[in-house]
């Protein structure tokens, strides 16, 4: 197979903040000794914006995807045109995490429509002969934790069938009353959301019960702005006909890089909700939301 | 040629040989000493060893050396047990303390033993089904974290296959591969495939159709789970273990390097991210104990959080057994956290009265499931979340457990399992309240037979007070009596049974027996419940070891007739023959008794046909031989005579029964010489023959030839010792005329070997015998010796074997003691034929004539094998006539001594002698010279030359 390039950032979890260095070291393996044009290793830092189809239409969602936004960019020459050693060599490198001018280091987020992602890419120019080898990696960027206490939001709701909005026929709707709070719907990325549910009563037999955790992305551009709210997950608290009376609680685990600390730039922003849906049994579905703010303490 | 006999002067000669007296100590070590020996044992064999001297080859149903190790303590366990205290030595006494603490002990009973009982009990004969997606390889898994959820999710919502009709088999099959698959996923490094598996089968646990699989549709699945969550800790732990230096046991998150917790952390956040409640939670109480990587308090935060969790499960038989897999995790990784266990158990009061929801109740009607039944599949899971709030609880929990048990209407499955899972002595001790309680509780719901079982159980291990007892079993009996469906009842009263005997009398337990019977005969419902009888039995035996109390009571016999499969019926016999045979201390002539055990031995006997393994029929003799020989009549010899002849007529198929007989009917004979001091009278004298009489027509109804032999022989001796001399001399006949049929090959535990070892070891045995035996007046000189002479001449022996010589060798033995003026040994008021010749020339020339026919057959002998070049066997041979000559032939006869000094060069002329024994030889013969009388050896020894070694 010949020579393989790899990236092996020293933090296991590749957690790095604004400011840090990120260090780590190329590896090359080769049999025999490498012949080569010259090592350099780039950082880059990106947001991916994407335009849907449904607030702009097919055409535009295809062509007018707008630019992306780069965040960092740097080059690193490793090492000059010359020879390898044969066996493993290891080449260690050190990158400072540093922005020019007014920009930020926004945190790593995969979404649909905005993504904020961080690549570290080695290449090794090689002759004619051979082909280039390249090798990325992405590395994950945390922002820093925020200043101050976080002031908890608790809220109260309790869901009946007058509650509700939308509905077309309320009174062939059973009767139910759910009761129930969230600790607070501000809300620390690595900690998780809490609260409780309780079935007070319901005439109908509950189905089940779920969290879903909506994704709100914003793109601004010169044709105006677009925004879409996606399903990040899905995660059923109650199974069944739940025991009435009996707190069922409310826990979901924020999922690593397909959330972020809430964020609002010029461009475009993301933002987070939370809903509870019930589905009963003749699969009426009961849905009550709750946007959440989210931040890195 | 003449053997010229040396003449002996034994009591000189005893003298000259005796060792300095040393009296024996038979106190510390033996090295025939059985090794481990237990007080009562060897106050049994002391007993044994005074009635039955005589028998050697039964000797062993008494006492079964394997049994006896088995029944005392296992060594491997006392060595354990000693060891542990030199381990705790080592380390503080407080570090162990501590271990105790984070430790299950061995009293706490295992779930693996709870789940095999599980998967018998919980059948169906319904179709199940198994939802699973096809498992598609490939997919180009990117490393990327968003590929692998969506893949999750793919698992969840995409193509799935339904597998319908499936029988329980297939199922269990079905399960298994997905178990295999598992493992091989994981070995193969496809973790995220694992994963998947994994869910998938989690999955299957919120299906409750056909419900009443449903307990061991949940042993299965948690098997596999239990199976991910080690694969899954061993994986971490082996990242932990940089440069081959292995993690204490208890070792801190601190130790653990990034990599791994890393690692661990991702598992946690992907299992995080399962859509279904009832995976997620399966799957992360699964892999609990990897929290260990990541915080010290990881698992005390979890297990509160995924208790209240499966709050949100809404089936309360999908719950409750969910519940009662987190406690069985939560006991293996963390057993001090008793918290959660409570917190459960409350919970699942809260969530108790959904049972009589109409969510389940529909369900129920659905699937045409009875609520008793329904009930019934609740057990396991609370007797497991009971047991572990019950392991090393204090009192005063267990009290408010019940407590709260009550409030909620007194429910009898809660009840049942308090009682399971509870401690005995605390049921024991509350035995009214509870009896009271059952009696309360409805009937419609869980089955109260069932209750009264545990409760039984419990006081079959732990003693109520002493002044409830009749009460309790009074009030449990009448409704143990009530059931009408005989399968309730046996084991309703198979386990009360237990309580009856430890507590009571003979006389209620007959009452008890009675109305088992009652209950068991109409319509042969016992047919059905051979098992649970045959445990009655068992525990009636175990309370009652005096057999003269068990067989008065008046039901045992008819209860034993309730055993009418053969097969059972003699599996019993066995079981109180053993018992009997255990516990028996003395002998005994009690009627009742002997009647009785007679009639079980008779059944036992009476099991044997043509196809009875050996091995059966070896045990079934054992245990009659041993009841055999617990039957004494004291002084009543006639009494135990007709009791022997009483026994042969009933045991006639089992030949070692036979052959106890005989040697217990041999004994009984010399005791009766014993009694009389050797002087019968006419009254014993005919008893005495007697005896003989039933000796000597029972012997040839054995098939073993070699038993036939050797009790001849015995019962001759035994004879002769009486003065029964004719009586004697027939024994001695009848094994002369038996030799000629010792077939060449006989059947040693199953292995077919040459006899000629055996008949040779018989044959000097006899010859001794002989000795004694005087001659018949109406029959020649040495009638016997002559005739067991012409059978061995005529006795087909094996080519190539030099056994008929060694023997005739022997007889020259015998014939020089014989030629003696008095013999060596004698028996007592039996004159031999040292006084009946008187030393007469006659005999003595009778003796002679024998002793040169003899001799001519050994020359000869030695001289076809020096024509056969079988030179090896020729020097040997040579070398054994020579020293029967030097100890018993009178060398100062020149002929002998010729022949002798011939007999020692033909050892040595081919170079096959033991240059080692010759010299040793020679060396004796040198010492031997220096004695009074025997300067003549001094010669010979200068006429034996040594032959070097060439």
């Amino acid at each position: 197979m010949g020579t393989a390039l790899d990236i092996k950032i020293k933090r296991a979890n590749k957690v790095y903040h604004c400011g840090e260095v990120l260090s780590g070291v190329v590896v090359i393996t080769s049999k025999d000794t490498v012949q080569h044009q010259g090592i350099s290793l780039t950082m880059e830092g990106a947001v991916n914006l994407q335009l849907s189809a449904k607030s702009v239409g097919m055409f535009e969602a295809f062509y007018n995807s707008v630019k992306p936004i780069q965040i960092i960019n740097s080059t690193l020459e490793m090492v000059k045109p010359g020879k390898l050693p044969s066996g493993k060599t290891e080449i260690p490198f050190e990158f400072p995490l540093l922005v020019k001018g007014n920009k930020v280091l926004y945190e790593t987020y995969h979404g649909v429509f905005v993504n904020i992602q961080y690549t570290l890419r080695c290449d090794m120019r090689r002759s004619l002969l051979a082909k280039d080898l390249t090798k990325a990696c992405e590395f994950i960027v945390h922002s820093q934790p925020q200043k101050g206490k976080l002031m908890p939001s608790p809220v109260d709701f309790t869901i009946t069938p007058e509650t509700l909005q939308n509905v077309k026929e309320r009174a062939l709707l059973p009767k139910f009353l759910i009761r129930g709070h969230l600790n607070s719907t501000n809300c620390i990325v690595t900690q998780p959301l809490m609260g409780e549910l309780v079935v007070e009563n319901a005439e109908a037999a509950i189905k089940s019960i779920e969290l879903q955790l909506v994704r709100v992305e914003t793109c601004g551009c010169a044709e105006g702005y677009a925004r879409d709210a996606t399903e990040i997950q899905n995660i059923q608290i109650a199974d069944g006909d739940v025991c009435r009376g009996l707190p069922i609680p409310v826990y979901m685990v924020f999922p690593r890089l397909f959330t972020c600390p809430t964020l609002e730039t010029t461009n475009f922003k993301v933002e987070f909700e939370v809903n509870i849906v019930v589905l009963l049994h003749d699969d009426h579905l009961i849905t009550e939301n709750f946007p959440l703010k989210l931040c890195r303490m | 040629m003449a053997l010229h006999a040396r003449i002996r002067n034994y009591t000189t000669e005893f003298e000259s040989c005796r060792l300095e007296a040393v009296s024996l100590e038979f106190g510390d070590y033996h090295p025939l000493k059985p090794i481990t020996v237990t007080e009562s044992k060897t106050k049994k064999m002391s007993r044994k060893g005074s009635t039955s001297s005589t028998s050697s080859s039964s000797s062993s149903s008494v006492m079964d050396p394997l049994s006896s190790v088995l029944d005392g303590t296992d060594p491997l366990s006392l060595f354990a047990a000693t060891a542990d205290p030199v381990t705790a030595a080592d380390s503080t006494r407080k570090k162990r303390d501590k271990e105790d603490h984070l430790a299950v002990g061995s009293d706490f009973e295992p779930w693996s033993s709870k789940r095999g009982e599980i998967l018998a009990r919980y059948t169906t004969t319904e179709k199940l089904s198994i939802v699973s997606k096809v498992t598609t390889p490939g997919s180009a898994v990117s490393e990327k974290v968003r590929t692998r959820l969506e893949e999750l999710d793919d698992l969840e919502e995409g193509s799935q296959k339904e597998l319908l009709n499936l029988t329980q088999q297939d199922y269990i099959n079905r399960i298994e591969e997905l178990n295999q698959s598992l493992k091989d996923a994981w070995s193969s490094d496809q973790k995220v495939k694992a994963l998947k598996i994994v869910i998938q089968c989690s999955k299957l646990l919120s299906d409750t159709t056909v419900i009443q699989f449903y307990p061991s549709k949940f042993v299965l699945i948690t098997d596999i789970l239990d199976t991910f969550g080690k694969l899954v800790y061993e994986r971490i732990l082996s990242m932990c273990v940089d440069s081959r230096v292995s993690l204490p046991d208890n070792f801190t998150p601190e130790s653990i390097n990034d990599t791994a917790k890393e690692t661990c952390l991702n598992w946690f956040f992907k299992i995080a991210s399962i859509r279904e409640l009832i995976p997620r939670f399966y799957v992360e109480a699964a892999i609990l104990k990897c929290n260990k990587f990541l915080s010290k308090t990881g698992i005390s935060e979890c297990l509160p959080r995924l208790t209240s969790m499966i709050r949100g499960i809404g089936d309360p038989l999908v719950a409750v057994c969910a519940r009662a897999y987190l406690c069985r995790v939560g006991m293996e990784v963390a057993p001090h956290l008793k918290e959660s266990l409570n917190k459960n158990f409350f919970d699942f009061l809260l969530t108790f009265k959904q049972i009589h929801g109409d969510t389940v109740q529909n369900q129920l009607v659905v699937q045409c499931v009875e609520i008793p039944l329904y009930l019934t599949l609740y057990s396991p899971a609370i007797d497991w979340i009971l047991q572990c709030i019950a392991y090393r609880a204090p009192e005063g929990l267990l009290t408010e457990m019940m407590e709260r048990c009550k409030k909620l209407g007194n429910n009898a499955l809660l009840l049942n399992s308090v009682m399971s899972a509870f401690r005995a002595e605390f049921i024991a001790a509350r035995s009214m309240d509870f009896i009271a309680m059952i009696k309360e509780c409805d009937e419609s719901g869980f089955p109260k037979h069932l209750l009264f079982r545990s409760l039984g159980l419990n006081l079959a291990l732990a003693d109520p007070p002493e002044s409830d007892r009749l009460q309790i079993l009074n009030e449990a009996w009448k409704v143990i009596t009530k059931l009408k469906n005989p399968q309730d009842y046996i084991n309703c009263a198979e386990v009360w049974v237990e309580y009856t005997c430890r507590h009571f009398t003979k006389r209620e337990v007959n009452t008890v027996l009675a109305d088992v019977i009652k209950h068991m005969t109409p319509d042969r419902a016992f047919e059905e419940a051979y098992p649970q009888l045959q445990s009655i039995i068992q525990k009636v035996i175990t309370y009652f070891h005096d057999f003269s109390i068990l067989f008065s009571v008046e039901k045992f016999l008819p209860f034993l007739d309730m055993f009418q499969k053969e097969c059972v019926r003699v599996e019993v016999c066995k079981c109180i023959m053993e018992a009997f045979i255990k516990h028996q201390q003395e002998s005994t002539k009690d009627p009742v008794i002997l009647n009785a055990l007679l009639h079980v031995c008779k059944t036992m006997h009476d099991s044997v046909n043509a196809l009875t393994l050996e091995d059966e029929k070896r045990m079934l003799a054992a245990l009659i031989n041993g009841f055999i020989k617990m039957v004494s009549f004291g002084r009543d010899f006639e009494q135990q005579l007709s009791f022997y002849v009483e026994a042969r007529s009933m045991f006639c198929n089992l030949e070692p029964v036979l052959v106890q007989l005989i040697h217990s009917v041999n004994q009984l004979a010399m005791e009766t010489r014993k009694v009389m001091k050797g002087n019968h009278s006419r009254k014993t004298a005919a008893f005495v023959r007697a005896c003989v009489a039933f000796c000597f027509i029972t012997i040839p109804s054995l098939s073993s030839i070699f038993a036939r032999l050797n009790l001849y022989l015995h019962s001759g001796q035994v004879a002769l010792a009486n003065q029964c001399l004719s009586q004697a001399d027939a024994f001695f006949k009848a094994a002369v005329s038996l030799v000629p049929e010792v077939p060449k090959m006989i059947n040693i535990d199953g292995k077919m070997r040459p006899s000629e070892t055996f008949l040779l070891e018989f044959l000097c045995n006899f010859f001794s015998t002989l000795l004694i035996v005087p001659d018949h007046p109406e029959q020649g000189v040495l009638f016997l010796v002559r005739g067991l002479l012409n059978v061995i001449q005529d006795y087909t022996w094996e080519e190539n074997c030099d056994d008929k010589i060694r023997i005739y060798t022997n007889v020259l033995h015998l014939l020089s003691a014989m030629t003696q003026e008095t013999y060596i040994y004698h028996v007592d008021k039996v004159d031999s034929n040292d006084t009946l010749y008187g030393g007469d020339s006659k005999f003595l020339a009778e003796i002679n004539k024998v002793c040169e026919t003899v001799i001519t057959q050994i020359l000869d002998h030695l001289k076809t094998l020096g024509k056969d070049e079988a030179l090896k066997r020729q020097s040997q041979l040579a070398l054994y006539f020579f020293n029967t000559i030097l100890a018993h032939g009178d060398l100062r006869n020149n002929k002998l001594n010729q022949l002798s000094v011939n007999l020692w060069n033909l050892a040595q002329k081919h170079g096959f002698a033991d240059t080692k024994t010759m010299v040793k030889t020679l060396e004796y013969i040198k010492k031997r010279s220096k004695q009074p009388e025997m300067s003549h050896f001094a010669e010979l020894a200068l006429r034996l030359p040594l032959q070097s070694r060439t």
